[in-house]
């Protein structure tokens, strides 16, 4: 069952038909949300796509993967630890604005010193500084100049800030919903401070209107694709690094602190430790997901940093199956393209249409898309036995 | 002999309630203890400050060098004291062989979790383990499709891997068959030889077949100590909880 063990590629009919042995029985259930299989098909689905997908389509694909990293480390947290996040945005937004940070500067130092106003203002500060009257760039903004050092940040801000968050929380005890309601409270706080800092951080309307990336324009095609490319490389990467985690013994215990926390300190672990680790693997994860995002739309934005799309994130694990880490990506890859259908076809109402969607699937799928597909399969399995 | 654990003066009250007053008991080295009381007489409540769950309002619990009223849960485990709850506690969506496995005292960190490889020697001790809680079939059956009391045997496996010196069983053979409690009772005997049990139980038969001495709790206070043949004639004992 772990990572090392079976070989890579056995169908799953297969694979579980084996497992019906005495001794495999019981862990078939886990290793079923993922195979290594359904792993291969979902990457090379995704190689693929931008031979079949015009340029806007694959832009909006990329940046629907952006947010699978999130439902990922959703999984993690909430399917896993059991720890119920209502504020992925937080670290999404850190991802996101560290590499916008980063590439503003860029595109105010670059283009003959600056944009157009900045230039017309004679300052090569960025543009929404100039505006708000902002006149030197504020200290903790010069660093994120370095491309390694905004890089850097976005591992470390969101792993540090999250395990540190956690650590504090669970120590205490204080966990379930109140810890909910704690990371919902900060996301709804880190938004609206983004927006009430607007000389610093853009504001309501964010920070955009970027050039190029270390020197590479943003716009060509081939940038596009190389993007693309590595964006699903690192997502194939999180889901790999989440299944290691999810399979070691570490996973086991995890699984023991979301059942029973109380039991496992009288196993002689620290659950709070293992907690706060699980939800800064996951802020990683997820603020990793934010700077692709941001590089490749283009945006940094408080409007993905707040209640709204954080919650969104636990929907399109919820819809993929929180015991999944591929169901998250199917999850938001679904949910997402849902809401643009329904957006671009009824204007007015598309967000019942969501709504619905998670109530339907809650109330009737527990277990989301993997549960329904795992269902199918051991269907047609039995149906090939009789 | 010496002792393993000393209780001093031990209390705790809830909202006012003096559930346990001002006890003092010593378990030694090796020895089976059993823990008798009517309802409320404060057994559990002890157990529950032995091992972390309860903080005490006064008084000391020693165990062999450490004063447990200064350290938490996980602390007290690693220490060597393990508990057996009540209603059997073990990880339901695990199996067998991962709920001993877990147990394993060594590896409590993350990282050591994350990089844990199963050795040739944790295997052999989760499946000695496992065949001295009559289990050693069971090794990969989910522990939530196990019977209750299979489900008892492997909370204590559990204590079992995880190397406790000391074991504090609540109820262990609450609700299972004549057989099972034979069994249970055998295994007792087996495992306490180089550990230390202190067992709470109702079943007096049971409590006979396996006590080195018995301890009688009433209202919180030590009523009585001494072997199963004493306390059956002790008056007191038999006033408040055997009956006539």
């Amino acid at each position: 069952m772990a990572l090392t063990g079976k070989p890579a590629l056995i169908p799953p009919g297969d694979a579980s038909r084996g497992s019906d042995a005495p001794g495999q029985a019981a862990q078939s259930a886990q290793a079923a949300n993922f195979s290594w299989l359904a792993l291969g098909v979902l990457a090379l689905l995704l190689a693929a796509m931008p031979l079949a997908l015009d340029a806007f389509r694959l832009g909006l694909l990329a940046k629907y993967l952006c947010l699978a990293f999130a439902a990922v480390g959703i999984v993690l947290i909430w399917g896993y630890g059991g720890i119920l996040s209502l504020g992925q945005g937080i670290f999404f937004g850190l991802g996101s604005y560290s590499v916008a940070m980063f590439l503003k500067l860029e595109a105010a130092a670059i283009a003959g010193s600056g944009s157009a106003l900045s230039q017309f203002y004679g300052s090569d500060l960025p543009d929404f500084m100039v505006w708000n009257s902002v006149e030197a760039l504020p200290w903790w903004w010069v660093p994120f100049g370095n491309l390694g050092f905004a890089l850097a940040m976005v591992i470390v801000l969101p792993g540090v800030i999250a395990f540190v968050l956690a650590y504090a929380n669970f120590r205490k005890r204080v966990g379930g919903v109140y810890f909910s309601i704690v990371t919902l409270a900060l996301a709804a706080i880190m938004a609206i401070v983004i927006i009430g800092q607007q000389g610093y951080t853009g504001g309501i309307n964010g920070i955009t209107d970027f050039r190029t990336l270390a020197g590479l324009s943003l716009d060509s095609e081939g940038a596009r694709h190389a993007l693309y490319y590595i964006t699903v490389g690192l997502l194939v990467a999180s889901l790999v690094v989440g299944r290691w985690i999810v399979a070691s013994r570490l996973g086991k215990v995890l699984v023991a602190i979301r059942d029973r926390e109380d039991r496992v300190r009288f196993s002689g672990y620290d659950p709070a430790l293992f907690k706060a680790f699980i939800f800064a693997v996951a802020a990683v994860i997820t603020s990793i997901g934010g700077a692709l995002f941001t590089i490749q739309v283009g945006l940094a934005s408080p409007s993905l940093v707040g209640i709204v799309p954080s919650i969104e994130m636990v929907i399109y694990a919820a819809v993929g199956g929180r015991l999944s880490l591929l169901g998250a990506v199917y999850g938001a890859l679904l949910v997402l393209s849902a809401k643009t259908f329904f957006s671009e076809q009824f204007v007015e109402y598309w967000q019942y249409f969501i709504g619905t969607l998670f109530i339907v699937v809650v109330v009737f799928m527990p277990t989301g898309l993997a549960g329904l597909a795992e269902r199918l399969l051991r269907a047609r399995r039995n149906g090939n036995k009789r | 002999m010496s002792n393993i654990l000393e209780v001093e003066n031990l209390s705790v009250s809830f909202d006012g309630f003096k559930a346990v007053d001002d006890l003092s008991l010593s378990v030694e080295e090796n020895e089976l203890r059993c823990v008798i009381g009517p309802n409320g007489a404060g057994k559990t409540t002890l157990l529950d400050m032995i091992c972390g769950k309860t903080k005490p309002s006064a008084g000391r619990i020693r165990f062999d060098r450490h004063e447990l009223t200064q350290m938490i849960e996980y602390t007290i485990t690693r220490a060597g004291v393990g508990r057996k709850f009540q209603t059997p506690s073990t990880y339901e969506d695990l199996t067998v062989r991962e709920n001993l496995e877990i147990s394993h005292p060594a590896r409590r960190g993350v990282f050591d979790c994350l990089f844990f490889h199963r050795s040739a020697d944790v295997d052999r001790r989760v499946k000695s383990v496992a065949g001295d809680i009559y289990l050693g079939e069971q090794l990969a059956t989910k522990a939530g499709l196990l019977s209750h009391g299979q489900k008892q045997w492997l909370e204590i496996g559990m204590l079992l891997m995880q190397e406790s010196r000391l074991l504090l069983l609540d109820e262990p053979v609450a609700g299972m068959s004549a057989r099972e409690r034979e069994a249970t009772a055998e295994l007792l005997k087996r495992i306490s030889k180089g550990r230390s049990l202190v067992v709470i139980e109702h079943d007096m038969g049971f409590v006979g077949s396996i006590a080195d001495r018995v301890t009688v709790l009433h209202q919180g206070k030590l009523l009585a100590e001494g072997s199963m043949e004493a306390m059956q004639r002790d008056e007191r004992v038999i006033d408040v909880y055997l009956g006539h």
